[in-house]
């Protein structure tokens, strides 16, 4: 039987660097942006003393953990990275949480950044080294439940549409996000196919950022802030395969399906779409989102088109979902994705998210998924 | 009495009407060309063409496989290791490259039937295939045509027993590629027909016939390779042919494929053939080489192929040009081509049975296929017991699909489909369909195609097809 982290651990501080395409910064500039940010919210003025070890999440770099070591000036302590498609950040925070629980720091940060615009192309690298499977992109990967979602339930390519122009919304009233422009559903459906049915505005940016948190025991928190929040859940799930698991439908994606399962039980919550406030959950692709909404089990399976249709998840909605434009218009710097969702959800419990503040938020759920896809990572955050 | 036991052939679908050449729009029925598209090559249709000739014969019968081309890409490298593993073949065939010269497939079939004829080998697989390119916009663009075709040679079952042959050697430049060099040249036109292609075939058609006693009244086809209707009419009549007996050389539909095109027209004659025909066939290239068979009663209990009709009324002409030159990869690139060493050796080699063979893995306890190979089992979890399950001879179904215009390819979008085969998923791309024709739960076949180059190296895997009406 698995343990529970709910209440062990709290956040304290938080820091993001501007997202986008950072052609003038380098990853030490937004490594340092984003931790000393979070530093300076936790109240932290001595971090080489203060904190006690370092857990990253990153997916491009090759340099290991000297370079955040470099960044940071932060030497004798452990630093550890880790790199897992685009759960990578809720990853990392799950490591430091789960470092933290153990009593074997009371302090520690955690690091989530990517700089995929460092490598000359737009979007992501198509994949030549391996004999099967090409186009091998993430459009093509999440494409592929579409086809068979879209017959079975009746969906089409205008109730993605209408998630872009929601999360294009939400970001212009994100400081930190990437793309700050409205859209219509016109513009979405007649932007250019990148793979069917995902024309340019049903993917996300894929940008440049990072990400921080700082995380410390439930019990010490009051030491850095009054409105301190505690992980109520952290966990992955890394599931079948769906390009060759013989049972794959087409419906939904696995990989949440068993985490949300996991989450829920750790957090002891029994009615996910009731006892949730915000949530910010990985919409790589506008039909990520839609599925997602299904497979966190927030309302039964088929009827995403109608509660995109009648503005569920909308900002002002019962149940709004990303309030800060998502990955669609926040930005996807890979690693740095899931700890940027710590930072909106932990202003959206502090009631510090200023335009886009949800109404007495007081549980907030962050989703990831990643790979073919195969991994999934949700963290839930609330009020002591 | 060694002889044909089984014939296929493949012509790619893809066809370039040649007034799109000249930039004007193409004719109901006016003249095209045959064009392996950009996943192709002279190994894939050779595949496809064996594969068709296979069809209704147990593959562990091959002993040998002889591959006659002159555009296989690389030196120090088999070309029949690579179709021998796509045809899933027993590990102890004799695999040999026929290569050089246009009248290597004749070459080929005189080899093979000699090794079944010494006892050697029992069943040995010709195949012949070719992908020769015309400079963009030059004489011999329009008139050189992609094919493969592949025939059996054994000494049971026969259909067609080879009664005589007859072979001249000529120092003669007409045709030649440089190594390195893209390109098919020629000498002028009327000294290769005058001094080389019409005295040469017809010392081989007459020297055939003094060998073997026959004339030309004996024949109820003669496929005779040639570079133009005009210089064929010359041979056909000095060795006392007349016109209905020629098998029909396909120009202005398929172009001359190089060392498949009288296997080609061999296979285009068998087709039509009944028991007790004669049939006479003769190609040319530094020298010439006619054969002559005897059709035998076997003929009529030959099941069906798809052959040369099958795949010459399966047509997908090109849209434009500009469309021809990209699939030809002949368009300059704004992407930097990797210089790297491609994909790793060391990785292929341990995937070659999925990767060249698409052979996957079969659980001895509860049967689920899995491709590639995987050691504990999806749905039993039973570990390492596993037995070969060929995919490439099965259909699949569509169970999903997307339509990618990120990938650069000729002719946007790429078609990713995932398939169920077996009961085990595959994500393959869909060759021979737009699209509007894909549709789910439609069947596929697999077809041995070219996924990229790496490196300076054909990657080849398969992709899937929409199964022909009838198949």
């Amino acid at each position: 039987m698995s343990g529970t982290i709910k209440d062990k651990v709290a956040v304290v501080g938080v820091g993001a660097c501007k997202f986008g395409e950072n052609w003038t910064s380098s990853r030490e500039d937004m490594i340092v942006d984003a931790a000393y940010e979070a530093y300076a919210d936790a109240g932290i003025e001595n971090p080489q003393e203060q904190i006690e070890a370092v857990f990253c999440g990153a997916v491009y770099p090759r340099e290991g953990t000297s370079e955040i070591a470099e960044a940071l000036k932060i030497f004798g302590k452990p630093i550890s990275i880790v790199s897992d498609y685009c759960q990578t950040g809720t990853d990392a925070f799950r490591f430091g949480a789960l470092a933290v629980a153990s009593g074997m720091y009371d302090t520690v940060l955690v690091v989530g950044f990517d700089k995929p615009k460092d490598r000359g192309v737009s979007g992501p690298s198509v994949n030549f080294d391996r004999v099967r499977g090409l186009p091998s992109t993430p459009a093509g990967w999440f494409s592929l439940c579409a086809a068979r979602y879209f017959e079975t339930f009746g969906a089409g390519r205008e109730d993605l549409a209408k998630i872009a122009v929601k999360n294009h919304h939400n970001g212009t009233l994100a400081p930190k996000s990437m793309l700050k422009r409205e859209i219509t559903v016109d513009d979405a459906l007649n932007a250019r196919i990148i793979s069917w049915p995902f024309g340019l505005y049903d993917c996300a940016a894929q940008s440049d950022g990072a990400a921080a948190c700082i995380l410390t025991r439930a019990e010490s928190a009051k030491n850095y802030r009054d409105d301190h929040v505690l992980v109520k859940a952290v966990t992955i799930a890394v599931s079948e395969h769906p390009q060759r698991d013989p049972n794959f439908d087409f419906l939904g994606w696995k990989p949440t399906q068993y985490a949300a399962k996991d989450a829920y039980r750790q957090a002891g919550i029994s009615d996910p779409f009731k006892e949730l406030d915000v949530i910010q959950l990985h919409d790589c692709f506008t039909l990520t989102e839609m599925l997602t909404y299904e497979d966190l089990g927030l309302i039964e399976r088929g009827s995403a088109k109608d509660h995109i249709a009648s503005g569920t998840f909308e900002l002002d909605g019962e149940l709004p979902i990303n309030t800060d434009g998502g990955l669609k218009t926040f930005g996807h710097p890979t690693g740095a994705t899931g700890v940027r969702m710590i930072y909106e959800n932990t202003l959206q419990l502090q009631g510090r998210a200023e335009g886009r503040q949800v109404k007495n938020a007081t549980m907030a759920l962050s989703h990831n998924i990643g790979g073919p896809p195969t991994t999934c990572g949700i963290a839930i955050l609330g009020m002591p | 009495m060694s002889g044909i036991r089984a014939y296929g052939a493949y012509i790619p679908a893809t066809r370039l009407p040649l007034s799109l050449i000249q930039g004007r729009p193409p004719k109901e029925g006016g003249p095209e060309k045959a064009v392996a598209y950009d996943d192709e090559d002279a190994i894939t249709m050779g595949v496809a063409a064996a594969i068709d000739c296979l069809s209704g014969i147990d593959r562990r019968e091959i002993d040998g496989v002889m591959f006659a081309s002159t555009s296989y890409e690389l030196k120090e490298k088999q070309a029949a290791a690579v179709i021998a593993k796509a045809l899933d073949l027993r590990r102890d065939v004799l695999t040999t490259d026929f290569s050089g010269s246009l009248r290597s497939g004749t070459s080929a079939i005189e080899a093979a039937a000699n090794a079944v004829g010494a006892g050697s080998a029992k069943n040995v697989l010709v195949v012949a295939s070719d992908c020769r390119m015309g400079a963009p916009r030059g004489v011999l663009e329009s008139k050189l045509g992609d094919a493969a075709a592949a025939i059996l040679l054994s000494s049971d079952d026969v259909i067609a027993t080879i009664d005589g042959s007859y072979a001249i050697s000529d120092e003669f430049q007409d045709m030649w590629r440089s190594d390195g060099e893209t390109f098919t040249h020629a000498w002028e036109d009327r000294f290769i027909v005058t001094e080389g292609y019409t005295p040469n075939m017809i010392e081989a058609v007459n020297g055939l016939f003094n060998k073997t006693g026959r004339r030309a009244g004996d024949y109820s086809k003669a496929a005779l390779v040639a570079p133009d209707a005009r210089s064929m009419g010359g041979v056909v009549k000095k060795v006392g042919l007349e016109g209905r007996q020629v098998q029909d050389p396909l120009f202005g539909r398929l172009g001359h494929c190089g060392a498949a095109f009288a296997p080609l027209l061999i296979v285009a004659a068998l087709e039509d053939a009944r028991a007790g025909d004669r049939l006479l066939a003769a190609s040319a290239g530094d020298g010439a080489h006619a054969l002559s068979f005897e059709v035998t009663d076997a003929i009529a209990k030959l099941p069906p192929r798809r052959g040369v009709k099958g795949h010459l009324d399966r047509r997908r002409p090109l849209p434009s040009y500009d469309t021809y030159l990209k699939s030809r990869n002949l368009d300059p690139k704004e992407w930097a081509t990797g210089a790297d060493l491609g994909l790793s050796a060391t990785i292929r080699f341990r995937e070659r049975d999925a990767d060249i063979g698409f052979v996957g893995a079969k659980c001895t306890s509860c049967g689920q296929i899995h491709i590639p190979k995987t050691r504990v089992c999806c749905r039993c979890h039973a570990k390492d017991g596993w037995e070969p399950a060929r995919l490439s001879d099965k259909h699949g179904k569509v169970l999903s699909y997307t339509f990618d215009y990120f990938f650069p390819t000729a002719q946007p979008p790429t078609i990713m489909i995932m398939t169920d085969v077996e009961g085990c998923r595959v994500q393959v791309q869909l060759a021979n369909a737009k699209p509007d024709e894909v549709k789910l739960d439609m069947p596929v076949e697999y077809v041995f195609r070219k996924i990229h180059s790496a490196g300076g190296k054909a990657n080849y895997f398969w992709k899937a097809s929409p199964l022909p009406a009838g198949a």
